[in-house]
This record gives C-alpha cells, sequence and structure tokens, in this order.
C-alpha cells in the first residue's frame, strides 16, 4: 500500500501512510487510539474508501480498489475481527461454507461439507464436531473457525483484528500455532494488537501509526520494547506553561489516610487481581497502552464491572458495591472513557445531563426544582466554558469536547471523595485542557482524591504524585515522586526494569 | 425575510406541533361535514354534543395511552395485552360485585369490586413486567402471553355469558353521576392524566424514566435502577388499563370478555405515536398522546359518520400506523435528508448565480 | 453426569426433545384416560391433522418468519381475509373455484411482498407492521362482507369433503361395521407443505441463509449474504403460507365470516415455540412445529372428550404451555451465555 490518504470529517485519519506485507511473513500493526489503525485495515479491505494512494496486491499487475469486504475475499484478502463475526447458532461446517455450500443434485451435501470443515480445522490442529452448534465452542475455537473460513476463502492476505483480547494464555498459544502453520503455507498475516509481549513472540515486522502517520517498519528482533513503546506514543507537543505542582513528599502522605485500599480486586476477563493503595488527597495515574486494562481496573474499583474476586476497602471500611448507586452513594464518581455510549444521555439537555447523578443519589424523591437544576447547570457551564447556546439543548448537539465537559460537570457536582477521570482530556481543546488539569490538581489540595487515567504521559507527569503502570491487564508496578519521569514510565510499560526506590 | 425564517422554526421546533395539526385536521374535516359540530347543547341536566361525546369516548383511549407512553418511553417496545388486561379487571370486578350471573344484587361493596378490579390489571401489570425487565423478553413478544390468554382467562370467569349488573350506581363511573353534567370519565381521565403528570415532574422518575429509555448503560452508571424502572412502567400500565377495564364496563354496565376493549390496543399504540412520541423509546410527551387520543376518537368518529363499520375501521387505522411510523423510519428520514440538501444546494446555486 | 446434562442443554435440538416427549406423554394420557371412548383409536390421530391442517400451514410458515428472526402477526386475520374473499369471489360473483384459489394465492403473496417491503428496506419493526398488518386485513374481512358467506360451489365443496381411506388401521364400530380410517384432501395439502418447507430449509442456500440472518444479522451481512433480500423472500413466502392456510382452513369451514380465525396467529406461534424455534430467531424446525401443533390438538381433543370443560380451557392451557416455554428458552439462552463466557 504506498501513499495512503483518508480524510473523515474534521480529522485526517491516514496521510500518506505506506505499507508493505511480504507473503509468508507476520506482521504486526500497532499505534495508540486515534493513529490509524482500523483505517487503514479497512482502506485495505474496502469498507471505507481511500482519496489517495494506491495498493498493489502480488499477481496484479494494476492497482486494486476494493469497494466491499465481498470484492476484497475475491481478490484473497481476508479478516477476522475482535468480535467475531459468525453465526452462533450455525454449526461449525456451516459456517465455515455459508454462502458457498457444496451441492449435490441441487441440495446442500452435508455430508461433503462437514467432511472438508473437518479436514480444514484438522490442518490447524483443531479437532472438534464440527456438527455442533458454533456456540458450543469457546470464544477460542470460534476465533479459529472463523479463521478457517477466511483461509479457505482467501489465500494470500489474513488480517487479524486484535484477536488475543478475549484469549487465555493456552488459547494465545494455540492461535501462534495457527499463525506460525499459514505463514509457512506462504499467507500474508497482517497481525494489528496492542499485546507487546505477543508481538516480539510471533511477528516478523513492525509498523508503527502515530496520529495518522506513518512513524516507521521495522524488524522485530532489531527493535528494543522501549523503544517501540517511544515511537507508539511519541513525545506531545504541547503549548502549555509548566504549571506548579505542590510538592508532596512521600511520608506526608504516608500519613494521610488511606481513601482507597483495593486487595485483591479482580474482574475475570477483564482485569487480573490487583493491589492498589490510594492516600486522601492523592492524584494517582493510571498508564500502559491501549487495551492494557486501565479502564477496567477503574470499573472493578467502582463497581461499573462488579469484581468477582477480593475486596475494596473505602476509608477504612469495607465496602460492597452491588451496584453503581452504592459507590456513587459512598462519594465515588466516576467518568467513562466511552463517552459516547456511557457517558451522555444523548436527547436529554445539558441542564439534565448534568444534575442526573446527583439527582439519583438524593433518590427519586427529593427533586432538584428547576430553578436549582439552572443554578447548577449555570455553574458548570462557566466553570468548564461549555459552549452551549443554551442549557437546554439536547446533548447530542454539542461537540465532543463540549460533551465530555458536560459529563464531567455531572460528577462535579455530585462533590466526590474519590473520583475517576478516565481520558477526561480526550478531545477537548489545548486551552481547556489545562483548565481541567489545573481543577484536578486544585481538587487534590482540597482533599478530594482522585484516579487519572491519560494515554498522555506529559499530562499525567503534570498532575499526578504517583503512576502506576499496567502491561497486558495486569498491574505490574508503581513509580512515585522521582521516580516519575518519563522514560521511566516508557521502561515500565515495555517491560524494561524499573526498580520501585 | 429573517424574522419569518426564525418564527418558522420556532413554530415546526416545537414539540406539540404534530399532534396538534393531526387534529386541526380531524376537526375540520369534522367541521366541513357537519356545520353543527362544535355545538354543546344542555338536555335533562346533562351535555351533549359531538364534542362531549368525542371527549366523553376517548377518556378509556386517553388513561390506556398515558400507560402505553411510559411503556414506550422506558423500554423502546409497546404493550399490547392492554385490551385485554381491561376485560380481565372488569370480569374481576364484575364477578366479584355478583357473581357468575347476571344481577342486581351486590356480594360486596362496589368500591371493593373496584378495587379489586384495578388490581386485577395491575398485576397483569406486573407479570409483564416481570418478563420483560427481569428475563429480558422482548415486549412485544412478553405482552403477546396476555393478549392471548387474557381474554381466555376473563371467560373463565364469566362463563362465557355476558353479565349485567342491574343496579343504577354501577353507570355511574361510564356515564354520569347525579346531577353533574359532565359524563364521569372525562373527570377520571383528568384525575389519571393530572395525577401521572404531578407524580413524573414532582418526583424525578419522569426524568428517570427519558434516561432509561434513551440510554439504559449510562443510566446504569449515573446510579440509576434501570430494570425497576421499566418494571413499575409495565406495572402502572396494567394499572390504566384496570381503570379503563372499569370506565368500559359500566358504560354498558355489563362485561362482554370477547368485546371489552377489543382492538383498543392499537388505538392506544396509534395515540403515542402520533403524539409524536418515538416507537424506539426515550424522551415523551404525555400531552402529545392525550391529544392523539382525542385525534383518533375524533378520527373514528367522522369514519362512522361516513358510514364505516366498527369491523371496517380498523383498515384506515392500520394505514394510519404505517404512515405514520415509516416517517419515523431512519431510511426515510435519510431520504428526506438528501431530498432537503440537494433542495438547498439548487436554492443556494441560484443565489449564487443571482 | 451434570456435564452431559449441560452438554444436552447446550445443543439447538434439546428443546425438540422436551417436545416429542411431551406430546408422547399426553397422548398416551388420553388414551389411558379415555380407553372407553376410543382415544386410541387411529382416526382419532388422524382427526388431530384434519381438524388442524390449516393450523399446520401457519405454523410451518410462522416458523421460517421466527427464525429469521421476524415476526408476523397477521396471519390470523390473513387467513379470515382469504375465506372471505374466497367464498364472496365463488358465491357472489360465481368465480370459477380454481381460478378463486389461484387469485387468493397471489393476493397473499402481495400482502407479504408489501409487509416485507416495509420490514426489510425501509427498516420498520416487524412487529409494527405486520400489527397494522392484522389490523388492514381483518378490517378489509368486514369490507368484503358484513354477513357471513357460506361456500356452495361445487368443486370447492368436493375438494372439501372428499374421503381418502386408509387402507390399514380399521376398527369395526357397534353395527359390526368395518370402518376405515380416513382423512381429507386438506391433511394431503398440509403434509406436503411439510415436506416441501422442510426440504427448503434444510437443503437450500435460502434455508441456511435465514437461519444465518436470524442468528445474528450483522454476521451474515458480513460474511456476504443478501439479507435484505432474504427478510424480503421470507415475508412473500410467509405470506403466500398465509393464504394457503386460509385456503386449507376454508376448505373445513366452508365459509367466511368475519370473526372468523381470532387468535390463530397467536396458535401459529404457541406451535412454533412449543415445538422449538426460538423468539429470538436463528433457531427451530419446521417438524417441531408439525409436533406443536399436534399438542395443541391433543389438548382440544383431551377437553371435548372430557365434556364439561369450556373451550376456552384450550386456550388459557396453550397461553400456559406458551409461557412456560418462552421463560424455558431465556433459562436456555442464559446457560449458553454463561458457558461462553466462562468457555
Amino acid at each position: 500500500m504506498r501513499h495512503i490518504t483518508k480524510t473523515f470529517p474534521g480529522v485526517k485519519a491516514l496521510s500518506n501512510v505506506d505499507f508493505t506485507l511480504r507473503a509468508g511473513e507476520i506482521h504486526a500493526l500497532m499505534g495508540e487510539n486515534g493513529a490509524g489503525k482500523s483505517t487503514l485495515i479497512k482502506v485495505l479491505t474496502g469498507v471505507e474508501e481511500m482519496e489517495t494512494g494506491e495498493i498493489y496486491l502480488e499477481g496484479i499487475d494494476h492497482p486494486i480498489i476494493n469497494r466491499s469486504p465481498q470484492e476484497a475475499q475475491a481478490i484473497g484478502i481476508s479478516t477476522v475481527y475482535q468480535e467475531i463475526n459468525l453465526c452462533p447458532n450455525l454449526s461449525v461446517a456451516e459456517n465455515i461454507y455459508i454462502g458457498r455450500e457444496p451441492k449435490k443434485f441441487g441440495r446442500i451435501d452435508w455430508k461433503t461439507m462437514n467432511k472438508k470443515s473437518s479436514e480444514l480445522l484438522k490442518n490447524l490442529n483443531i479437532m472438534i464436531d464440527v456438527t455442533k452448534p458454533l456456540s458450543n465452542f469457546s470464544v477460542a475455537i470460534q476465533q479459529m473457525v472463523a479463521i478457517a473460513r477466511a483461509v479457505d476463502i482467501s489465500s494470500k492476505v489474513l488480517i487479524l483484528d486484535e484477536p488475543t483480547s478475549s484469549l487465555d494464555e493456552q488459547e494465545v498459544e494455540k492461535l501462534f500455532f495457527v499463525m506460525r502453520k499459514l505463514k509457512e503455507s506462504g499467507i500474508g498475516i497482517i497481525f494489528v494488537t496492542h499485546f507487546l509481549e505477543q508481538v516480539y513472540k510471533i511477528s516478523d515486522r513492525i509498523t508503527v501509526l502515530r496520529n495518522g502517520c506513518l512513524v516507521g517498519e521495522y524488524e522485530t528482533e532489531k527493535l528494543p520494547s522501549v523503544e517501540l513503546v517511544e515511537l507508539m506514543i511519541g513525545k506531545e507537543i504541547e503549548d502549555l506553561a509548566k504549571l506548579s505542582k505542590e510538592e508532596n513528599d512521600e511520608e506526608n502522605n504516608e500519613k494521610k489516610e488511606i481513601v482507597i485500599d483495593a486487595k485483591g480486586l479482580g474482574h475475570t476477563g477483564t482485569i487480573h487481581p490487583f493491589d492498589l493503595k490510594i492516600h486522601k488527597g492523592e492524584v494517582i495515574g493510571l498508564s500502559g497502552l491501549l487495551g492494557s486494562g486501565r479502564s477496567e481496573l477503574a470499573r472493578a474499583i467502582y463497581g461499573a464491572d462488579k469484581p468477582d474476586q477480593g475486596e475494596l476497602y473505602f476509608k477504612e471500611k469495607k465496602l460492597q458495591i452491588n451496584t453503581p448507586l452504592d459507590a456513587l452513594k459512598s462519594g465515588m464518581a466516576y467518568l467513562p472513557e466511552n463517552r459516547k455510549e456511557e457517558g451522555i444521555i444523548e436527547d436529554l439537555s445539558v441542564r439534565e445531563n448534568i444534575i442526573i447523578a446527583l439527582q439519583a443519589r438524593r433518590g427519586m424523591f427529593k427533586v432538584i426544582s428547576r430553578k436549582e437544576q439552572e443554578e447548577f447547570a449555570d455553574k458548570f457551564i462557566d466553570l468548564l466554558q461549555i459552549k452551549t447556546s443554551s442549557r437546554d439543548v439536547p446533548v447530542k448537539q454539542l461537540s465532543g469536547g463540549n460533551q465530555q465537559k458536560v459529563i464531567l460537570g455531572r460528577w462535579l457536582l455530585t462533590n466526590p471523595d474519590f473520583l475517576i477521570l478516565d481520558e477526561p482530556t480526550r478531545g477537548i481543546d489545548v486551552g481547556t485542557k489545562t483548565e481541567i488539569q489545573k481543577l484536578v490538581l486544585k481538587f487534590s489540595e482540597e482533599g478530594k482524591t482522585i484516579l487519572f487515567i491519560s494515554s498522555e504521559i506529559d499530562e499525567m507527569l503534570r498532575v499526578c504524585n504517583k503512576i502506576a503502570v499496567l502491561r497486558d491487564r495486569k498491574k505490574v508496578s508503581e513509580l512515585k515522586g522521582d521516580q516519575l519521569s518519563q522514560s521511566n514510565i516508557m521502561k515500565a510499560i515495555a517491560g524494561g526494569d524499573t526498580k520501585d526506590e | 425575510m429573517n424574522k419569518m425564517k426564525e418564527l418558522w422554526k420556532r413554530v415546526t421546533g416545537f414539540s406539540l406541533l404534530f399532534p396538534l395539526v393531526c387534529l386541526v385536521i380531524v376537526l375540520v374535516v369534522n367541521l366541513i361535514k357537519t356545520p353543527d359540530f362544535f355545538k354543546i347543547s344542555m338536555n335533562n341536566g346533562v351535555l351533549y354534543g359531538y364534542v362531549i361525546d368525542i371527549l366523553n369516548r376517548s377518556s378509556e383511549l386517553i388513561i390506556l395511552a398515558v400507560g402505553m407512553t411510559l411503556v414506550v418511553a422506558a423500554s423502546g417496545g409497546t404493550d399490547i395485552s392492554v385490551g385485554a388486561v381491561s376485560a380481565v379487571a372488569g370480569a374481576v370486578c364484575i364477578y366479584s360485585l355478583i357473581g357468575g350471573a347476571s344481577s342486581s344484587v351486590y356480594r360486596i361493596p362496589y368500591v371493593l369490586a373496584i378495587v379489586l378490579g384495578i388490581l386485577a390489571g395491575t398485576a397483569c401489570g406486573a407479570f409483564n413486567g416481570f418478563l420483560v425487565a427481569k428475563l429480558h423478553i422482548q415486549p412485544m413478544v412478553a405482552t403477546l402471553i396476555l393478549f392471548t390468554a387474557g381474554r381466555g382467562m376473563a371467560q373463565v370467569l364469566t362463563q362465557g355469558f355476558i353479565l349485567y349488573v342491574r343496579k343504577e350506581s354501577f353507570k355511574f363511573l361510564g356515564n354520569f353521576l347525579p346531577g353533574v353534567p359532565i359524563p364521569t370519565p372525562i373527570f377520571i381521565a383528568t384525575i389519571v392524566v393530572v395525577l401521572t403528570f404531578l407524580i413524573l415532574k414532582k418526583t424525578s422518575l419522569g426524568l428517570y424514566i427519558q434516561s432509561v429509555g434513551v440510554n439504559r448503560k449510562a443510566s446504569r452508571l449515573v446510579g440509576l435502577n434501570s430494570s425497576l424502572i421499566i418494571f413499575l412502567a409495565y406495572v402502572f400500565s396494567g394499572f390504566c388499563a384496570g381503570i379503563a377495564g372499569m370506565i368500559i364496563t359500566s358504560r354498558v354496565y355489563s362485561i362482554d370478555a370477547n368485546n371489552a376493549g377489543l382492538n383498543i390496543e392499537l388505538d392506544a399504540i396509534l395515540a403515542v405515536a402520533i403524539g409524536g412520541n418515538s416507537l424506539g423509546g426515550g424522551k415523551f410527551s404525555l400531552a402529545g398522546s392525550v391529544i392523539g387520543a382525542i385525534t383518533i376518537q375524533a378520527l373514528t368518529t367522522s369514519l362512522y359518520a361516513m358510514k364505516v363499520t366498527a369491523d371496517q375501521l380498523p383498515v384506515y387505522k392500520a394505514v394510519v400506523v404505517i404512515i405514520i411510523v415509516a416517517l419515523q423510519s431512519p431510511i426515510v428520514k435519510r431520504w428526506m435528508k438528501n431530498i432537503k440538501q440537494k433542495l438547498a444546494s439548487s436554492r443556494n446555486g441560484k443565489k449564487v448565480e443571482a | 453426569m451434570i456435564k452431559r446434562i449441560r452438554n444436552r442443554l447446550s445443543s439447538n435440538s434439546f428443546l425438540i426433545i422436551i417436545t416429542i416427549i411431551l406430546f408422547l406423554l399426553m397422548y398416551i394420557a388420553g388414551v389411558i384416560v379415555f380407553k372407553q371412548k376410543n382415544f386410541g383409536n387411529l382416526q382419532v390421530f388422524l382427526n388431530l391433522f384434519i381438524s388442524n391442517a390449516g393450523l399446520i400451514v401457519a405454523a410451518v410458515g410462522m416458523t421460517v418468519v421466527l427464525i429469521s428472526g421476524g415476526i408476523d402477526i397477521s396471519v390470523g386475520s390473513v387467513v379470515a381475509m382469504t375465506c372471505m374473499l374466497l367464498a364472496w369471489m365463488m358465491e357472489n360473483k360465481g368465480v370459477n373455484a380454481i381460478v378463486a384459489i389461484i387469485l387468493v394465492l397471489i393476493v397473499g403473496v402481495v400482502f407479504g411482498l408489501i409487509q416485507g417491503w416495509l420490514i426489510s428496506y425501509l427498516k420498520i419493526q416487524p412487529f409494527i407492521v405486520t400489527l397494522a398488518g392484522m389490523f388492514f386485513a381483518r378490517g378489509m374481512t368486514a369490507v368484503i362482507s358484513v354477513d357471513m358467506i357460506t361456500i356452495k360451489n361445487e368443486t370447492f365443496l368436493a375438494m372439501a369433503k372428499s374421503k381418502i381411506y386408509l387402507p390399514f388401521g380399521g376398527t369395526v364400530n357397534k353395527r359390526g361395521v368395518l370402518i376405515q380410517p380416513y382423512i381429507y384432501p386438506s391433511v394431503i395439502i398440509c403434509l406436503l407443505v411439510l415436506l416441501v418447507l422442510f426440504f427448503v430449509m434444510k437443503y437450500t442456500k435460502f434455508g441456511r441463509s435465514i437461519y444465518a440472518v436470524g442468528g445474528n444479522e450483522q454476521s451474515a451481512l458480513l460474511m456476504g449474504l443478501n439479507v435484505r433480500r432474504t427478510k424480503l423472500k421470507v415475508y412473500v413466502l410467509n405470506g403466500f403460507l398465509a393464504a394457503l392456510a386460509g385456503f386449507v382452513f376454508c376448505l373445513n369451514t366452508t365459509g367466511g365470516f368475519v370473526e372468523q380465525a381470532k387468535g390463530f396467529e397467536m396458535e401459529a406461534i404457541a406451535a412454533a415455540v412449543i415445538g422449538g424455534t426460538l423468539l429470538t430467531g436463528g433457531v427451530g424446525n419446521v417438524i417441531g412445529s408439525l409436533f406443536g401443533v399436534l399438542i395443541k390438538g391433543t389438548i382440544e381433543t383431551f377437553i371435548t372428550f372430557q365434556g364439561t370443560l369450556s373451550s376456552w380451557w384450550t386456550k388459557i392451557v396453550i397461553a400456559a404451555l406458551l409461557c412456560f416455554f418462552i421463560i424455558l428458552q431465556s433459562i436456555f439462552m442464559n446457560v449458553k451465555w454463561r458457558k461462553k463466557k466462562r468457555g
């Protein structure tokens, strides 16, 4: 793929990106949020159109343009997505052959279909009963079936989009076995993932994208992990004045009460059991690559994903959180990462979105009067500089950044003791970013405790006293005081040695 | 020119516009056909007139529409059991009042029978609510059960007969209270609407229902109990069906398990849709549904005047439902957007040329 | 042991097995309880088919629609409209019986086409569209004729009443005469429909794509199936089958009237659900639906033989069974979903 450019309204998703895949290689495609990985894949497979650029495929003289996934499949490019796009009610064999079932005398030949599917899967070292419905099998097996189908249909390029997110270690090994076998038969595999360890285990080359641009293509063996992380995260050029931060030395903090004490808290499938102590007034950051489990850790503490292991102590008392309302009533607040799906209530007005959490906490009968609602709404519209024509427009009409501010206002209104902010400044203009960071520091001085998650390390260094680092869904280290530096964080994320002093 | 545009924008943005326009259209058509449509006269101490008649007969529909509005708003689904449930409520009320045969003697106090009837309706609502909120069964399917079984259950009580209550006091609810010129159902409907409105505004329940209907996930994260709210919406719908059942049976001082509240569920859904409410859930307007219900009743009256029989009526209503729902379809909305854009760009093109 | 049960629970045919067992149990119970009244006669079994031939056709159509992930509650009204149309054409307009039958089938196809277009192309919820369709068709029945029309057309009556005797299973009645069990042509038609649709659902691409669309519409689309066209075809097919069911139903009633077949669609849905069709789509089998109808027929026969209970009880028992199966299905789905998570 050469000089690929693709623009979405307002955002240049891909800018002059080149990408090369060789036959019989496993090529990892990496990048943070908004880097352009999925867009590149979509352009390759015909889900999206590109504006400029050409794609060449081995064996075809002229540049190809795919207009739909079907066309891409027809010339030999298949994709297996993270959400397995198969039909769980159909049998394994059927899922592999649907739309192209073998026929005999005008009717579907089940016997041949079953036999062929069985063979296909045997080649991938999977022995299962192909006549059983797909839903009987684990996600890992289902993925193999999806791969078997993809490879049977098109035999040149296989794209695996985050295939390991729902797999445990054993299953990942099985997947790698399959990938190596396919590699041997000459298929080129594009492996999109954020799991660093896996990239180093299986890939031959790595291409890194950042902010829609190509950073570079490297041989895996020759690229140290620290460098890889640096390339992915990069140094953000922020035009901001350095903020002063109160020097909280460690001893001071240790004397303060412990607000959050998580012991072995974990949620199956999303975050391994972790221990975390947060003191009053601390701003603790969670750092790590996308997919490392930062949001999941926060959700386990808030009860958005009810933890099935471990215990949580809030202000020294054991707290059993069954619903988010329990967390809310205890004095916690959670600003979710996925603003659109879990944040804004889009048809409701700005005012209603702001007061809803406080109303939920007060209960159904203690209604916040219209006058009070308007006061609260105005207060935060001012404080956070929310750009809106009035407090009564539906919140879906606001820009993304302003929507974010509305949700922030919603939680600030509840005056929480412990505030979880998951990517609070994403999509917000530079000036307001500073405002929010200043606010965070102010809350910390007032004695509020904050858990701060951000992909921008600079930002975290500016506001946090302590940073916990996550990798591959596990908490791997904590950095405080002098240890807080860009390079140390990078190292910790990459898996280099970092000693807690 | 700009001021006109502003005014136009404000008027078209008004959420009650659509139902009001529909109502006005129906009323105007009626006025043309029947010049003394709006005439109200007083005979025997009681008010008469087409308008009174429409308001009277739309009362049970208004009550059902109120319940249906909340169900649609909270869950994005519809409750098609309301007709059958009102029959059940009526049967329970009359059976407990006079037993299994027509009679003029009350076995239990009148008020108690009414309470039992309404309770029966509420219980049916709770059944629906449990299936939808707890077992996550699609609302259409869950309410389909009572839609079938409801009348059968009513038949068990009435043994297939039409039971008549031959006591004057039973007629009061559905007709007139002695000495009061306005038909009683209008009072009941008004009370229900006003009470519901107050509850929704004076507690934050209205806000909660809208929130859950728009975004169930986000509502949960801000601390709302989405399942409970959906459950309560269905309970309330059953409650409304119970009240409607009381009015329906009192009107004809009898219970006919086969015909009480027949086809009224389509009318209720239609009322909610005409009221400007999205059948997919979320923001709702009680006033809209009320206007919608009155509009439908007026439409029914006009059709009767055009010699359409009760059996043939559903044809017209079906067509109206399809048109309204088609307008709400995302595909149609996209077409209209494209057409608007094309018109706008051609107008702009003209401006540039000029 | 528990693992084996769990494995069974997750197989798609589990539900059908319950249905068949239920039917056998009920029928055997009937034979035992009503031994005196000759419940065990072959004719009693055949009567299940005779009285419910129309329902079998409708249930088959409903099964297909449900598998595709949709629903069609207009079936009962279409049956009534079909009957009325047939009666009116033959009696009031003197139309030839065969022509009349062909015409109503065309009407059914058109009806299905309109509903299908609204659902698959305008993407309106199937429930609302078919609810409107139900009211429309029921209303049209009254528009055609408010009064009841009895069919006197000879060709039609011949089709309706010709007994087809089976060469076996005869019983000797009280007067010592050997009576052979019989069926009517309506039974042949419904069995044909059953066989054809069984073949289509299992052995044709169209049939399998219906399963795929019902299982996961998004995936089916990504796998290259034309979801819109499949859905449209499903409703057209069902429109045809509904009209056919109306024709078969009419062979039984030989007349049309406004209140006919009220609640018929519910019986068809109940038969399909009891027969193992999931309301959420993707799972179902026309054979299961046949047994669903047979169960309904058995309950009815039971109540008739019993003599004292009103016929409304059939509806209540069916509704209770439906409720039971719906709840069973939702538990079944829960088990599967949890297994997948842990999987």
